[in-house]
């Protein structure tokens, strides 16, 4: 079993409305033990309510495999890179440094790595991921070139990402605006900025938001 | 929608496997080059190994083939100083292999090495039952042959050959028996 060729997880982020209802069909499901395997990230906390919600890209040049020290992730026939095998995986977080997605995530109560398998169990049978059938908004969307070309004719979709010097060919597409030119941002780019901004200024980085509470006697 | 369909570097530099370097052949991202892998490397394993074996195997055949053991003559007793039904431990060919001289009748001498076949502990002579025994794990050889009859013994006692000459006894070589 393998999911057919035809088929594609479309991620939509102009379209997510942050109602979460994807971290709880994923965190519903028994294959990864009652953790969410989807991340809804906020963009700018500050400036807008926007978020994003984050799949595994399924690379083709999986980065997470490529710094695996115990070869514990492996990616199947048709390109769904699977989450670390237990015998293997020895916890030492490569993989979550190292992707470019921010995808993978530690579990050090099982010392395991677990991320996204795109519902391996479901979308090897022909179905749609969890989160692909709980989205309102269709901002995860699991289907045919076809349908999402109807449905979003003012989108279109990419799967090549700019990472520093490294293209990144992914088999999950992003929706992204039909006229827009693409950028490319160099994510690399602020660590060798001189004219950066001040780390205190930056209320997240200087602990205004996570102050802990003073205990006094 | 256009779908551009540019075929996708299976490696983040974009060169061709066979310009990978060797670890990242060894180590392959996916799940059937990696099965592949590990079968072709456990059959070699099994080849090399059982061809190891077999040589080994050869090379201890071509050693017992060409292995001429030369013993050299000792003397034991004079007859007249071991009765019939005696027995005298000595040490041939060497000073760590104990033997057992058995005086069972007025012409019939017996040698054996005293080391059970078993767990080489050393047999005691139990000659009114014509038997040598093995009190480690209740082993029992025929003392007139030095075959196992009973317990864990599988193999005979190696036996000693006496020559007797002008009332003197010499051990003359040991005589290593399988049957």
């Amino acid at each position: 079993m393998s999911v057919p060729e035809s088929l594609f997880f479309f991620l939509d982020p102009n379209r997510c409305i942050g109602c979460e209802s994807c971290v709880q069909a994923c965190s519903e499901c028994d294959t990864h033990k009652g953790h969410s395997m989807i991340h809804l990230e906020r963009v700018n906390r500050y400036e807008s309510p926007q978020t994003i919600p984050v799949v595994c890209m399924h690379c083709d040049s999986p980065t997470c495999a490529e710094v695996c020290p115990a070869d514990a992730i492996k990616r199947t026939e048709d390109g769904v890179v699977q989450t670390a095998r237990k015998p293997r995986c020895i916890a030492c977080s490569n993989c979550v440094l190292a992707c470019p997605f921010g995808v993978p995530k530690m579990n050090t109560d099982y010392e395991l790595m677990m991320k996204c398998d795109m519902c391996y169990d479901r979308t090897s049978e022909g179905k749609r991921p969890m989160c692909a059938t709980v989205c309102p908004s269709q901002a995860l969307f699991f289907g045919t070139h076809a349908e999402i070309q109807a449905l979003r004719p003012r989108s279109r979709s990419l799967n090549t990402f700019q990472f520093g010097r490294q293209t990144i060919h992914t088999k999950v597409q992003m929706m992204v605006p039909r006229e827009a030119p693409v950028m490319h941002i160099d994510v690399a780019a602020a660590w060798h900025d001189p004219q950066g901004e001040d780390e205190q200024d930056d209320p997240m980085l200087s602990a205004a938001l996570f102050e802990l509470p003073v205990l006094s006697n | 929608m256009e779908i551009v369909s540019t075929p996708p570097p299976a490696f983040p530099d974009g060169q061709p496997e066979e310009q990978q370097p060797k670890w990242r052949r060894d180590f392959p991202v996916d799940v059937e080059a990696d099965e592949y892998g590990a079968r072709r490397d456990f059959t070699k394993f099994l080849v090399l190994t059982s061809l190891a074996f077999a040589c080994g195997q050869l090379w201890i055949a071509m050693l017992s083939v060409f292995r001429r053991r030369t013993f050299s003559e000792q003397r034991l007793t004079a007859l007249d100083e071991l009765p019939v039904g005696g027995v005298l431990p000595f040490h041939y060919p060497t000073d760590r292999d104990p033997c057992l001289l058995i005086r069972t009748s007025e012409q019939e001498l017996l040698a054996y090495s005293s080391l059970c076949t078993h767990l080489m502990c050393p047999v005691l002579p139990q000659l009114h039952d014509k038997q040598l025994h093995c009190p480690c794990h209740e082993g029992f050889f025929e003392a007139a042959t030095g075959r196992p009859v009973a317990g864990p013994p599988r193999r005979p006692l190696p036996r000693i050959q006496i020559q007797v000459r002008e009332g003197v006894v010499y051990a003359v070589a040991v005589e290593e028996r399988t049957s």
